[in-house]
């Protein structure tokens, strides 16, 4: 398998089915000419041309609106939003048209569309810039939403979104897109949507988490294994459908629970994990479960103060230690 | 007409509730002074007298239609909100009857009528009116979202100025795909003033795609008069912002609609992109059916006056002179669309209830591998 980055792995998936189905096109700021703020769709316009690689003026509104319309009678949009900062803007279209279009016209319109972007802290964009919007969008029935952590997952993941009749959420890890890692080369690769995957085994306790956050539980379980724990890390990948049956099993598995998530814990993914667990698996409880989340503030500038807002190895492996009794 | 504008808010403004309202809606021939004078003849623009005969079918359905749908909901048949195009039927009988049934239309809240004129058959726009299962959106839509695939009709949507960027998306699809089609837009007046409005302009007219914005201008964002809403009285000049073709039609006269309309979708076929339209236009009714026709934001006597210009009585008079309907067979058809109105409320009334168990079905097209779709474990 080839080695290579989180970007080129998502560069790949477009590329890919765009190849495949001509109904596929990219959209959004700076996607074209530019060849994408983040560089994913880097020569994709030369490859396929501008009515299929489109640069939008700066209106998330009214361009996600745009693709929700189009898949409504057939085509596949991919809508690229600089970030999912900017998508708050768009956030009516995805939640009072693509999510419930299939809904309230009793079955009778798909909504192949894809969402994708960045999400989540870089370094010191401050407030604005530096937020994971996952569980807002994950509210809504009617939507998907994934949230790749490794490049094969990227690949994977986004080639299922693309594919799928459902308008599928994409939220990339701003601070992923230069993580290497082996991504298979096959056209049909796809890792399908609502399952979750474990990327540490481990029979002491659970740390389940997604996207981004699975590196911080992944150094935080290498650091507890010095210490004689083993920990297991369950990446989630899918938050829309949610695997409940790999949350049990893992929870059966090692009877303690710390969640982590990138977002604010107030209505989080972890908020619905927690209750989750308490209601289908409490008996397999050794402790209560604990989160790690972001600082319930908005995100601050200044680097130590970013820092003490950001989830954090040192505060995942502390909650370890405390359902631990340690 | 800036000017008078800027005279009627600086009024409204120094004066006690009760007079702003009745300083809330502006003389109708100044509304309509783009209207060129025409004569029958001309109005008439060649139309085949069956045809002519089906738009006054329509427009009396329409009529007939949604009283009865008063009906029924003063009844308690029909829930929710419920809003009535009464007074506004020329605006969509006219402008659909300008393009094809292989293009679509896409409308608001207000939608009855446009989907009566898109072909759902009433029984089928009353059954969902009544949240049964025969409803064109199985009883899961209601009066804000109907939909009919096969029509091309792609639905009520229910908030202000959303639709209006889905539409610039099928739009972008048409083009997309080299179709010769297009697709009718419609928004009220209040949408405009919505960003959403704006973005789909610029971009509408940026690709040149073969999208027809129709702004139904009714005068009333719910009970907010246009003038106190807007800083610009002519809808039809904010087009100019975006290089955009744009035109005023008289939304009282079904033929007007029909002729703005018509020129609109030619040039959208021959790939002149789009065209706004602002379809000068008054509702006889309330905002919905919890709205009371008058009393709180325009008066008694406005509305009696607006109703002076009943764009059914002025086709029906224009027929007439023309011998293309007489009176006689204008009442007969009268019989037939009231004939049609009951028995569309008959077929609801006998159509069943959505079975509950259809509660989590037709929300995802796909399964997952798992089944594992609803978080909440009921399903």
């Amino acid at each position: 398998m080839a080695v290579i980055t989180y970007r080129e792995a998502l560069n790949q998936a477009l590329a890919e089915e765009m190849e495949r189905d001509p109904d596929v096109f990219l959209m959004g700021e700076e996607v074209g000419v530019y060849n994408g703020a983040y560089k994913v769709s880097k020569g994709l316009l030369e490859k396929f041309g501008e009515m299929r690689v489109v640069d939008t003026p700066i209106t998330e509104l009214g361009f996600a609106g745009l693709g929700v319309g189009a898949a409504m009678t057939g085509v596949r949009p991919v809508i690229e939003f600089m970030t999912w900062n900017f998508a708050i803007l768009a956030f009516d279209q995805i939640f009072n048209s693509a999510a419930k279009m299939r809904s309230m016209s009793g079955g009778q319109f798909k909504m192949p569309i894809t969402f994708r972007g960045p999400t989540g802290a870089a370094l010191q964009l401050a407030a604005q810039h530096s937020q994971a919007l996952e569980s807002q969008v994950a509210h809504y029935p009617g939507v998907k939403v994934v949230v790749p952590g490794t490049p094969a997952d990227a690949k994977g993941l986004l080639k299922a979104a693309i594919r799928d009749d459902d308008p599928v959420c994409v939220f990339e890890g701003e601070m992923l897109y230069n993580l290497k890692g082996e991504v298979p080369e096959d056209d049909d690769f796809i890792i399908p949507l609502g399952v979750a995957d474990l990327k540490r085994q481990g029979s002491d306790v659970s740390i389940i988490t997604h996207g981004k956050m699975i590196h911080v539980a992944l150094q935080a379980a290498a650091q507890l294994e010095k210490n004689g724990i083993d920990a297991e890390v369950l990446d989630l990948r899918s938050l829309r459908p949610l695997d409940t049956d790999a949350i049990l099993a893992t929870v059966a598995k090692t009877n303690r629970v710390v969640l982590l998530e990138e977002g604010w814990a107030f209505g989080g993914i972890t908020a619905t994990i927690a209750a989750l667990i308490q209601e289908e698996a409490f008996d397999h409880l050794d402790a209560p479960v604990l989160r790690v989340t972001q600082a319930d503030v908005p995100m601050p500038y200044a680097k130590a103060m970013e820092r003490a807002a950001k989830p954090s190895v040192e505060m995942v492996i502390q909650k370890v230690n405390q359902v631990l009794y340690r | 007409m800036a000017d008078e504008n800027t005279q009627d808010i600086a009024h409204a403004e120094d004066q006690a509730p009760e007079a702003a309202v009745q300083e809330a809606a502006p003389d109708r021939e100044a509304m309509t002074a783009e209207k060129p004078a025409l004569s029958d003849e001309e109005r008439l623009q060649g139309l085949e007298p069956d045809k002519l005969r089906k738009m006054m079918y329509d427009m009396l359905l329409a009529r007939r239609f949604e009283e009865k749908v008063a009906e029924a909901y003063a009844l308690g048949k029909i829930g929710g909100f419920c809003h009535l195009y009464i007074g506004q039927e020329a605006v969509a009988v006219g402008a659909i009857h300008a393009q094809t049934p292989d293009d679509y239309v896409m409308t608001a809240y207000r939608e009855h009528v446009h989907a009566l004129q898109c072909g759902v058959t009433p029984g089928a726009v009353m059954a969902e009116l009544y949240g049964r299962a025969d409803g064109c959106s199985k009883g899961k839509g209601g009066s804000m979202h109907m939909f009919d695939a096969e029509k091309n009709y792609l639905g009520g949507h229910g908030i202000v100025g959303g639709q209006i960027p889905l539409a610039l998306g099928v739009a972008w699809k048409i083009k997309y795909r080299q179709e010769e089609r297009v697709i009718q837009v419609y928004c009220g007046e209040a949408a405009v003033n919505q960003g959403a409005f704006h973005e789909s302009l610029n971009m509408a007219a940026l690709w040149k795609v073969p999208m027809i914005l129709i702004v139904e201008n009714n005068r009333f964002g719910m009970g907010t008069a246009w003038e106190r809403a807007s800083s610009l009285y002519d809808i039809y000049q904010k087009a100019t912002a975006y290089a955009m073709p744009s035109a005023v039609a008289d939304g009282m006269d079904v033929l007007d609609m029909y002729r703005v309309t018509k020129e609109a979708v030619d040039r959208a076929r021959a790939g002149g992109g789009p065209t706004l339209i602002e379809a000068r236009t008054y509702r006889f009714v309330g905002h919905s059916m919890s709205d009371p026709v008058s009393g709180v934001y325009r008066t008694k006597e406005d509305v009696e006056k607006e109703k002076g210009n009943d764009p059914i009585r002025i086709f029906a008079d224009l027929l007439a002179r023309q011998n293309i309907l007489s009176q006689e067979e204008l009442e007969q058809m009268d019989e037939e669309v009231k004939r049609v109105s009951e028995e569309s409320a008959d077929f609801a009334e006998k159509s069943p209830e959505p079975a509950v168990d259809e509660l989590y079905t037709e929300i995802y097209a796909t399964e997952d591998v798992n089944g594992r779709l609803y978080f909440d474990g009921r399903r």
